[in-house]
C-alpha cells in the first residue's frame, strides 16, 4: 500500500506490535464481561426459580441483587464488544477485507443471539412487575442461553481463524469459498466446550468469593449461605470436567496445530517418549527447555494416547514461525490454576456427599475466597495460549498478522487511548460492585434507595 | 443479491437511527435538563431508555457485521480512511453505556453519581455527532480507493472528514435525534409539567433540524462528490424524497404543536426514517462513493445467499421479541411506576 511503502520498516514493525497489543488488551478486558455474561444470567434464573418454588424471599433479594450486577456487567461487555466488531476492521483490515465473506456468517448469527440477549434482559431488569413470573423466568433463560449462543458463534469465527478452510487462494484472493464449510471447522468443538465450562466457572468461583468474603465479615448470614451454595454448585461440576475437556482439546491442538503444541509444551525436540514438562525455562538459543520436571513419556500420552508415539518439536518447523515464548508460561498458569480449582472442588463435593452441605469451616471459606480471581486469570492465560499461540498467522498458515494491519500510522495514540480506557473502567467497574457488596441485602442497611 | 444485503443494511440503520438514535438524544437531554424540574427530566431520560437502549444499540452491531460479511472490502476502506472518526465514536459508545449503568444502579443521590450522569450526557451528545461525521464523509465523495489494486486507500487519514460537510451532517444528526428523542419522551410519562418541558424541547430541536439541513445541503457542494450532489437534489425521486420528508417534518411539528402526541410519535420515527432512506438512495449503486459500489464490493454469491437465508430466520425470532419488548414496555410509561424516591 502506498501510505506503507513511505513508512520506514521499523514504524511498520512497532505498529503491527501496538495493533496486537491494542486487539490484544481489548479481548482481555472483554473476555471477562463475556464470560460473566454468559454464566452470571443462568445463577439469577436458578435464584429465582428457587424463589417460586420455595417462596423464601432470601432468594428473591439474592435474585435481585445479582441481576443488578448482572445489568452492570452485562452493558459494559455489550461495549466492549462493539469495539471489538469494529475494531477487527481497524487493527486489521487485510484480514477482514479477505475473511469478510468467508467467516462473516457465524459473526451475523452472533448479531441475533446478542440481539435476544439485549431484548431480554431488558425484559428480565424492567419487566419485575410487568410479565407473570413464568414469563419473567423464561426471560431470564433466553438471556442466559443467548449468552452462550453468542459465544458459540465467536469462538466459531476464532476456530476458523486457527484452522481455516472453506475456500481456496488463487492470485492472493479467496475464492470457492464456502461459508457453511468454513464456520464447520473441526476446531471449533473442543474451543467452545472448553469455554464454556471456562465461563461457568470462573464466574461462578469469583461470585462464590464475594460471597465467602462476606460470610467472613458476617458468618452464618443465611443470604450469603444460599448464594455460595448455589454458585459453588455451578463451580464444583465444571471444575471437576474441565480437566478431561482440557485434554481433549490438547490432542486437538496436538492433531490440527502441533507447533503451538510444541510451544506450549516448550518441546523443541521431535522425539518419541516425549516427556510432560511442568514449569521450565524455554531456551530457543540453545533448543531446550531448561529447568524443568520432566514426566517421562507423558506428553507423548496425553496428545496421542501412547507412551511411544513421536511429538513434534519446533525444531521441524521454520523458526520465522514460532509463536512467542510466552505461550509457554500462559499455558503452565492456565494448567495450574485450572488443577487448584479442580482441588478445591474435589473438597467441597467430597464434603457435600457426605454431610450434604458444604464445607462450613473458616478455612474453606478463606480458600474460595483467594480462589475467586482464579478462573478468570485462567480464561486470560488460555486465551493467550490460542491467540498469542497462532502468531505470527492471524489466518493460520495462510495469512500473516503483518500482512493484515491497517497502514493507518501512529497507532501507538489508539492504544494508549484504549489501554487508559480500560484501565479506568476496571476501577470504576470494581468500585461500583464494591460499592453494591457493602449495600448486599441481609446486611445492616446502608442509605440509599433501591432500583 | 447484493442489492438485497444493501437494502437489508439500509433497513437496519433506519431502525438504528429511529430506535438508538433517540437513545442517545435523551442522554443529550440529559446535558439540557433544566428548570425546577431538571432532576425529575433526568430520571425520565434514564428510565424511558433503560429497559430497551441495549437492543436498540444491537442495530449498529448488524450493520457493522452485515457490511462486513456481505460488502468486505467497503468494510476495509471505511475502517482504514476513517479510523480516527471511527474510532472516537467508539470511545463515545462505550462511555455512554457504562456511564449509564453506573450512574442507573450505583449507589444513588451522591456526587459520583451525578459525575457519571454528567460523562453519560456529554457522551449521548458526542456520539451521534461522530456518527454523522463518518456518513457526511462517505457521501461527500472524499475518500479516493483504487478498485483496481485490492481496494488501496489513497486519499490521507484526515483529509475525507476534516471539512465542513461532514460536521453539518454530524449536528444534523444530532438535532435530529434530539428531536426524536424528545418527541418519544413526551409519551413516556403521565406528568403534563413533564410534558410540556419536553413539548418545548422538541420545537427546538426541530428548528435546529431545518438549521443543519439548510447547512448541510449549503456546504454539500465543497468538496462532495459531483455525482452524489446531483443525485441528491437532482433527480425527480430525490425531489419526491425531499418533498416527502419536508411534509412529514411539517405534520410533525404540527402534531407537537397541537399536542397530538400518540399520533406525533409514529411521525417523527417517519420523518427520520424518510431522511436516511433518501440518503441510501442518493447513494447507490455506491458504497462510497465514488469508487466502491455495490457491486465491486460485494462477495461472492455462495456468501450472499447463505447471509440472506440467515438474516431471514434471525428475522423470524428478532421481530416477535422485538414485539414483545416494546409492547411490555411502551405502552404505558414505566417512568411513574419505577422512578425512585
Amino acid at each position: 500500500m502506498q501510505a506503507r511503502a513511505s513508512m520506514p520498516y521499523l514504524a511498520l514493525v512497532d505498529n503491527l506490535l501496538f495493533a496486537r497489543t491494542q486487539m490484544g488488551v481489548s479481548l482481555g478486558f472483554h473476555i471477562i464481561f463475556a464470560a460473566i455474561g454468559i454464566a452470571m444470567p443462568l445463577l439469577m434464573v436458578i435464584s429465582e426459580v428457587a424463589w417460586l418454588r420455595t417462596k423464601d424471599p432470601d432468594y428473591l433479594e439474592l435474585t435481585k441483587a445479582w441481576a443488578k450486577g448482572t445489568a452492570i456487567l452485562i452493558a459494559i461487555g455489550a461495549a466492549s464488544g462493539t469495539v471489538l466488531s469494529f475494531e477487527l476492521g481497524l487493527l486489521f483490515p487485510g484480514f477482514m477485507r479477505h475473511a469478510g465473506a468467508v467467516i462473516g456468517m457465524p459473526f451475523s448469527l452472533e448479531g441475533f443471539a446478542f440481539f435476544a440477549e439485549a431484548i431480554f434482559v431488558g425484559i428480565y431488569l424492567y419487566g419485575w412487575n410487568r410479565v407473570r413470573p413464568a414469563l419473567h423466568v423464561a426471560a431470564g433463560i433466553a438471556v442466559a442461553l443467548a449468552g452462550a449462543l453468542s459465544a458459540v458463534f465467536v469462538i466459531t469465527a476464532n476456530a476458523w481463524m486457527n484452522h481455516p478452510r472453506g475456500f481456496r487462494i488463487e492470485d492472493g484472493v479467496f475464492v470457492d469459498i464456502d461459508p457453511w464449510h468454513a464456520m464447520t471447522t473441526p476446531f471449533g468443538v473442543h474451543q467452545i466446550i472448553h469455554m464454556l465450562v471456562a465461563a461457568y466457572l470462573a464466574t461462578g468461583i469469583l461470585v462464590a468469593a464475594i460471597h465467602a468474603w462476606i460470610l467472613l465479615r458476617h458468618p452464618g448470614n443465611p443470604i450469603h449461605r444460599k448464594a455460595l451454595g448455589i454458585a459453588m454448585a455451578m463451580v464444583i461440576p465444571a471444575a471437576i470436567v474441565q480437566p478431561a475437556i482440557g485434554d481433549f482439546a490438547s490432542k486437538q491442538v496436538a492433531r490440527y496445530q502441533p507447533l503451538k503444541l510444541a510451544a506450549m509444551e516448550g518441546q523443541f525436540k521431535t522425539e518419541a517418549n516425549a516427556p510432560l514438562r511442568i514449569l521450565g525455562i524455554p531456551d530457543r538459543e540453545a533448543r531446550e527447555t531448561r529447568l524443568a520436571i520432566e514426566l517421562p513419556g507423558l506428553l507423548s500420552f496425553l496428545s496421542y494416547g501412547d507412551r511411544d508415539a513421536v511429538v513434534q518439536g519446533m525444531e521441524d518447523f521454520p523458526e520465522e514461525n514460532w509463536p512467542p515464548v510466552v505461550v509457554h508460561y500462559a499455558f503452565q498458569l492456565m494448567v495450574l490454576f485450572g488443577m487448584l480449582l479442580f482441588f478445591l472442588s474435589i473438597w467441597a463435593a467430597a464434603h457435600w456427599i457426605g454431610r450434604r452441605r458444604l464445607p462450613q469451616s473458616r478455612a474453606f471459606l478463606w480458600c474460595v475466597l483467594l480462589s475467586g480471581p482464579l478462573g478468570m486469570a485462567a480464561i486470560e492465560f488460555g486465551w493467550i495460549v490460542t491467540e498469542v499461540g497462532r502468531q505470527p498467522w492471524v489466518i493460520y498458515e495462510v495469512m500473516r498478522t503483518s500482512e493484515a494491519v491497517t497502514p493507518m500510522p501512529g497507532l501507538i495514540a489508539p492504544l494508549i487511548v484504549s489501554c487508559l480506557l480500560y484501565i479506568g473502567l476496571s476501577i470504576a467497574v470494581i468500585a461500583v460492585l464494591y460499592r453494591q457488596v457493602m449495600i448486599a441485602p441481609g446486611l445492616p442497611p446502608a442509605p440509599g434507595p433501591e432500583v | 443479491m447484493a442489492w438485497v444485503m444493501a437494502l437489508v443494511i439500509l433497513i437496519a440503520l433506519i431502525l438504528y437511527a429511529i430506535l438508538g438514535g433517540a437513545d442517545f438524544g435523551a442522554g443529550f437531554w440529559d446535558l439540557f435538563a433544566s428548570g425546577p424540574r431538571a432532576r425529575r427530566q433526568r430520571d425520565l431520560v434514564a428510565l424511558a431508555i433503560g429497559p430497551v437502549w441495549e437492543a436498540n444499540h444491537v442495530w449498529l452491531i448488524l450493520v457493522v457485521v452485515a457490511l462486513f460479511t456481505a460488502f468486505p472490502p467497503a468494510f476495509a476502506v471505511l475502517s482504514i480512511a476513517l479510523h480516527v472518526p471511527l474510532a472516537l465514536m467508539l470511545l463515545g459508545i462505550v462511555a455512554r453505556a457504562s456511564s449509564y449503568v453506573f450512574r442507573n444502579y450505583d449507589v444513588a443521590g451522591d456526587v459520583v453519581q451525578q459525575r457519571w450522569g454528567n460523562v453519560f450526557a456529554y457522551a449521548s451528545a458526542a456520539t451521534p455527532i461522530l456518527l454523522g461525521i463518518v456518513v457526511g464523509a462517505i457521501s461527500s465523495g472524499a475518500i479516493r480507493v483504487d478498485p483496481e489494486r485490492g481496494f488501496e486507500v489513497l486519499t490521507g487519514f484526515f483529509a475525507p472528514w476534516v471539512r465542513i460537510f461532514p460536521f453539518a451532517v454530524g449536528f444534523f444528526a444530532l438535532s435530529l435525534f434530539a428531536f426524536l428523542a424528545a418527541v418519544y419522551l413526551i409519551r413516556e410519562t403521565h406528568d403534563p409539567e413533564l410534558q410540556e418541558d419536553f413539548r418545548l424541547r422538541a420545537l427546538i430541536a426541530q428548528g435546529g433540524v431545518v438549521v443543519f439541513a439548510l447547512i448541510a445541503a449549503l456546504t454539500s457542494r465543497l468538496g462532495a462528490h459531483e455525482e452524489f450532489h446531483v443525485r441528491l437534489l437532482g433527480s425527480w425521486w430525490s425531489w419526491l424524497f425531499f418533498a416527502a420528508a419536508c411534509v412529514v417534518a411539517a405534520i410533525t411539528t404540527l402534531l407537537v404543536v397541537r399536542r397530538r402526541y400518540a399520533l406525533a410519535r409514529i411521525f417523527a420515527a417517519g420523518e427520520v426514517a424518510v431522511v436516511v432512506a433518501g440518503w441510501g438512495f442518493a447513494h447507490q449503486p455506491f458504497l462510497i462513493a465514488p469508487d466502491v459500489t455495490i457491486e465491486n464490493a460485494a462477495a461472492p454469491a455462495a456468501t450472499l445467499r447463505l447471509l440472506i437465508i440467515v438474516l431471514a430466520v434471525g428475522a423470524l425470532t428478532l421481530f416477535p421479541s422485538l414485539y414483545w419488548l416494546y409492547r411490555v414496555f411502551k405502552r404505558e410509561p414505566i417512568f411513574e411506576e419505577l422512578r425512585r424516591d
